[in-house]
């Protein structure tokens, strides 16, 4: 399904309309087919203006048997087309699904316009000559329900047969057969009359340039070789693999020619450690994983805090705590992203809002952890990293720069002092190994000013306390001003963080439409904030804080600015719908 | 830099930081060849690293004049990877306990191993936790009465070498910190290697273990006491040089040179013997069924991680060319809004 669903992404993208999807699938690998804990989906959300979500309610459901019948019919709009495999309504697949009696057959499907299409027989009948094995015929449904899809949405064929000829390019028997089905599907939508409609949507205006999809992991992958190749510096990554973060690895793994140099360690510890070697070492170093691996780098952090390397730490974070939901997605890692350390132990914390702005935060950790000689960890979710967006490619002149300076011998001069600061943003030389003269040494005991040297001195250590604690302040000059949706002041305002981005502007613009007063702002520094925050939100009446958690932000807010922020907290897996967000504002405003 | 333009003493290597072990501690011996060996080596010193971990031994790198990082507990092995692989010119040195390297850090220790990871690991074996003041630690033998065990303790030691061997280290070694010499030769040798090098390194802890290595070490015991493992030679040892080891079937077993049985009896020792076997079998010779052997057990040579690694990414280079910003936006199907 997962397959399927990105195939007609793929079409949708290059047929110009902007989108947003949902992949959703069990965590385990082979799920039992037919059952509820199964159901593996995919929700697209298309259009001809701008999409922020993948949709509240699907105008069409595919659903291939009863349990997935089962999980998303409550999906589906009221009168929405619904299109069934009626052969996987068997006896079997029925009990499997908690169905007593068929509901194709019973009349409990009220409100809907069913179709219901035996595409499993059609699809062996179209290749009743195929050379494969029955089994592997079968498997070939999907793509028949693909391309009655495309016929729906007036779709063409060639994004997916040309995809099919290349994925299976060693087997042409396998070829023939996923496009034989495919094409089956198309023409069965054209010549049945079974459907009265089909959508025409016409290709979104967008900003000119060239297009991509690309999913959040993708993006950050190529934004963190792209800080790489910016600043000169090697890439390290160490990491172990983890839902939804693995990804990150596997695409990194494939930039060898970038030198992009990827350690798969033997845990989250190792991961993190070698990161930091990496760093001492020169290189641009990353660790990434999901939460219970952060847990796991806790101790490690601290050595980055105290040592004041420049380190990029990801979080793609999933439901929690412990194994919980590691296919779905959550914000809950705010707060062990703020304070999950022993000691006083300050970190820069960044979120990327969408997919294609995981690339750009991808450059922006660097920039900063390199500028300020620090540690950045930057929160994502399993909603960016497997959802998908049209991505207008930034132009060379788009990217950002940036320059990483690396201590030169000359600095020995007079005594080499690896803990003297810049005044501007109080980093510590980044002076590598295999620099001549400035040999010193770093560790995880408490320094002294200036030397490194290790001082347990009273008023020292609350000094140096103080100074990573002010580092990490002064990166507040690096924010840009918070960009805000609607006017500048009025009854209500919507502070979002992370992957929330596009289902609150969707919210937001929605109850705008209906002339609410109401504007959003959406925080991608989460420490430092904003320096224009805490003013924006005196301009309001009221904060909405709208989060995938019990509250995280919320409560930073209330803490920080003494606001009475309210919240609207979900924590079931899934992402926010727009229309919840939407009702939720017009509750307040009511 | 040029081999011959490096020339260093002693001297060059000793950091301005007062040395803080207790007085008579093993630790500072081994300090002192470690100073001694590495301006032998025509390195010059900003190329040298030294990552420790947590625990007495692990202060060691503030004592050297190079560069250095005293880590966290157990991850010096993690950490050192990472430092090797960023910059594959430096000599990297890993400096680790008991406690460090075989409790907390012995996944780190051997995963490094295995992947032929190119570190000269130091495991400084005092048979106790030193820095939390003296509880027993993996290597203690059973029954070992301390602060957490005052009844001894019940757990089985583990012993470094043949668990080094075991997870393919190429390079593993034992010394003593009370012979000067063959610990400085062994680090020379450690450092000529390519790879993972190992060298246990019996530490005396005079404060809270004094004396855990006497029957092997003590100048009365130990000619009679150890076996000094030389490539390609019989195993021969004894304060007259008159007792060797031999195998009988699978098992070593110490016999009498004289009555029968000549040197052409004894095990001639093979560092570099692809089967592991043998030194496995040495690497179990306990005291006091057996002298302890000391020296290299084996040395052989593999691709090193970070050759391997380069490799590929040469490889990527020859075949797609260096990658630049461009392709890694364009890797995927495009389309163009005018
Ligand atoms: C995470 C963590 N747990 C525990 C400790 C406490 N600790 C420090 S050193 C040590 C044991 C050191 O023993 P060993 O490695 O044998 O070194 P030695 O001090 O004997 O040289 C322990 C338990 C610590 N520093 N960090
Ligand atoms: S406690 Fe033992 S190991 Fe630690 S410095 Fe003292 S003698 Fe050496």
């Amino acid at each position: 399904m997962q397959l399927t669903g990105t195939q007609f992404t793929n079409t949708t993208a290059v047929f110009g309309n902007d989108f947003a999807t949902l992949p959703d699938y069990p965590a385990e690998i082979r799920a039992p087919a037919g059952t509820l804990a199964g159901v593996s989906s995919f929700q697209v959300n298309f259009g001809d203006e701008r999409i922020y979500t993948p949709g509240d309610q699907p105008d069409v459901l595919v659903a291939m048997n009863p349990a997935a019948l089962k999980v998303h019919l409550h999906d589906l709009r009221d009168n929405g087309v619904l299109i069934v495999n009626e052969d996987a309504f068997t006896e079997g697949n029925l009990s499997k699904a908690g169905f007593k009696s068929n509901p194709l057959e019973d009349g409990s499907i009220k409100g809907y316009q069913l179709f219901s299409i035996p595409i499993t027989k059609m699809t062996l009948e179209a290749l009743k000559d195929s050379p494969l094995k029955n089994k592997d015929r079968e498997r070939c449904k999907n793509f028949y329900a693909l391309g009655v899809l495309l016929w729906l949405y007036h779709r063409p064929l060639t994004v997916t047969t040309e995809w099919i000829e290349t994925k299976f390019k060693k087997k042409p028997d396998l070829v023939e057969a996923n496009i034989t089905a495919l094409k089956t599907g198309y023409h069965f939508g054209e010549t049945t009359e079974m459907f009265q409609v089909s959508y025409e949507i016409a290709p979104t205006k967008r900003k000119p340039g060239t297009y991509r999809n690309i999913t959040g992991n993708e993006a950050l992958a190529r934004g963190l070789a792209a800080a790489s190749k910016i600043t000169g510096r090697p890439l390290f990554l160490g990491s172990y693999p983890i839902t939804p973060a693995s990804d990150i690895l596997h695409e990194l793994s494939t930039f060898k020619n970038f030198r992009v140099h990827t350690f798969q360690a033997e845990d989250e510890i190792a991961g993190a450690c070698s990161a930091i070697g990496a760093s001492f070492a020169g290189a641009l170093a990353v660790t990434t994983t999901s939460g219970p691996g952060i847990a796991l780098k806790g101790e490690a952090l601290g050595l980055a805090v105290m040592t004041e390397l420049p380190l990029v730490i990801i979080n793609v974070q999933r439901g929690g705590p412990s194994t919980g939901l590691p296919t779905k997605t959550e914000q809950s890692d705010l707060n062990q992203a703020l304070y999950g350390r022993h000691g006083e132990s300050p970190m820069c914390v960044l979120a990327a809002r969408s997919p294609g702005d995981c690339f750009y935060m991808g450059i922006e950790a660097f920039r900063i952890a390199t500028k300020y000689m620090c540690p950045v960890l930057l929160l994502t979710d399993g909603y960016l990293a497997n959802g998908a967006e049209p991505w207008r490619i930034p132009e060379a002149s788009e990217i950002p720069k940036f320059e990483v300076k690396m201590a030169q011998p000359e600095l020995a001069e007079g005594g080499f002092l690896p803990y003297k600061r810049d005044p501007n943003t109080l980093a510590r030389p980044w002076a590598i190994p295999g620099t001549p003269a400035l040999e010193h040494r770093i560790g995880g005991l408490e320094k002294a000013a200036d030397t490194g040297n290790v001082s347990y001195d009273p008023a020292n250590h609350e000094a140096m306390v103080r100074t990573r604690q002010a580092k990490v302040e002064k990166i507040v000059q690096e924010i840009p001003p918070l960009e805000i949706t609607g006017e500048k002041s009025g009854k209500l305002l919507v502070v979002g963080w992370g992957g929330t981005y596009g289902s609150i502007q969707a919210g937001v613009r929605r109850a705008q439409q209906k002339g609410l007063s109401v504007s959003s702002v959406h925080i991608q520094h989460l420490n430092p904030l904003p320096p224009d925050l805490g003013e924006i939100m005196g301009r309001f009446e009221k904060i909405l804080v709208p989060e995938l958690n019990l509250g995280q932000l919320r409560n930073l807010l209330r803490a920080t600015y003494l606001v009475d922020a309210q919240g609207l907290n979900k924590i079931k897996g899934l992402p926010f719908r727009a229309v919840e967000i939407l009702e939720k504002i017009e509750e307040m405003l009511g | 830099m040029s081999e011959e333009a490096v020339k260093l003493d002693r001297k060059d290597f000793v950091s301005d930081q007062d040395v803080r072990w207790c007085p008579g501690c093993g630790d500072y011996s081994i300090l002192a060849q470690v100073q001694k060996v590495l301006p032998e080596l025509g390195i010059a010193r900003e190329n040298f690293a030294f990552i420790s971990g947590i625990g007495c031994s692990s202060r060691f790198p503030y004592y050297m004049n190079t560069y250095g990082f005293h880590t966290i507990h157990g991850r010096a092995p993690a950490l050192a990877s990472g430092v090797k692989i960023a910059n594959p010119n430096l000599q990297v040195w890993v400096i680790t306990g008991d406690g460090d390297g075989l409790s907390i850090g012995g996944n780190h220790l051997i995963h490094a191993l295995r992947r032929n990871m190119d570190l000269k690991i130091l495991l400084f074996n005092n048979e106790i936790y030193g820095l939390t003041k003296g509880q027993y630690s993996p290597t203690s033998e059973m029954g070992k009465k301390t602060k957490s065990t005052p009844m001894g303790s019940v757990d089985y030691p583990i012993q470094p070498v043949p668990l080094a061997l075991a997870s393919e280290a190429t390079f593993v070694a034992r010394t003593v910190d009370t012979n000067p010499k063959h610990l400085a030769e062994m680090l020379r040798r450690a450092a000529d290697h390519k790879g993972s090098a190992i060298i246990e390194i019996y530490q005396n802890c005079v404060i809270f273990n004094d004396g855990a290595f006497k029957d092997v070490t003590d100048r009365s015991v130990r000619d009679d006491m150890s076996l000094i493992l030389e490539d390609g030679k019989p195993m021969i040892f004894g304060k007259d040089s008159d007792k060797g080891i031999r195998i009988r079937g699978t098992k070593l077993e110490v016999v009498q040179l004289g009555d029968g049985v000549s040197e052409s009896d004894l095990l001639v020792h093979n560092e570099s013997d692809p089967d592991p076997a043998l030194s496995m079998l040495l690497s179990r010779m306990h005291a006091p069924e057996y002298p302890v052997p000391l020296g290299v057990i084996r040395a052989i040579r593999r691709p090193a991680y970070h050759e391997m690694l380069l490799d590929q990414e040469e490889e990527a280079v020859q075949k797609k060319g260096v990658g630049e910003i461009r392709d890694l936006l364009m890797d995927s199907e495009t389309w163009t809004v005018q």
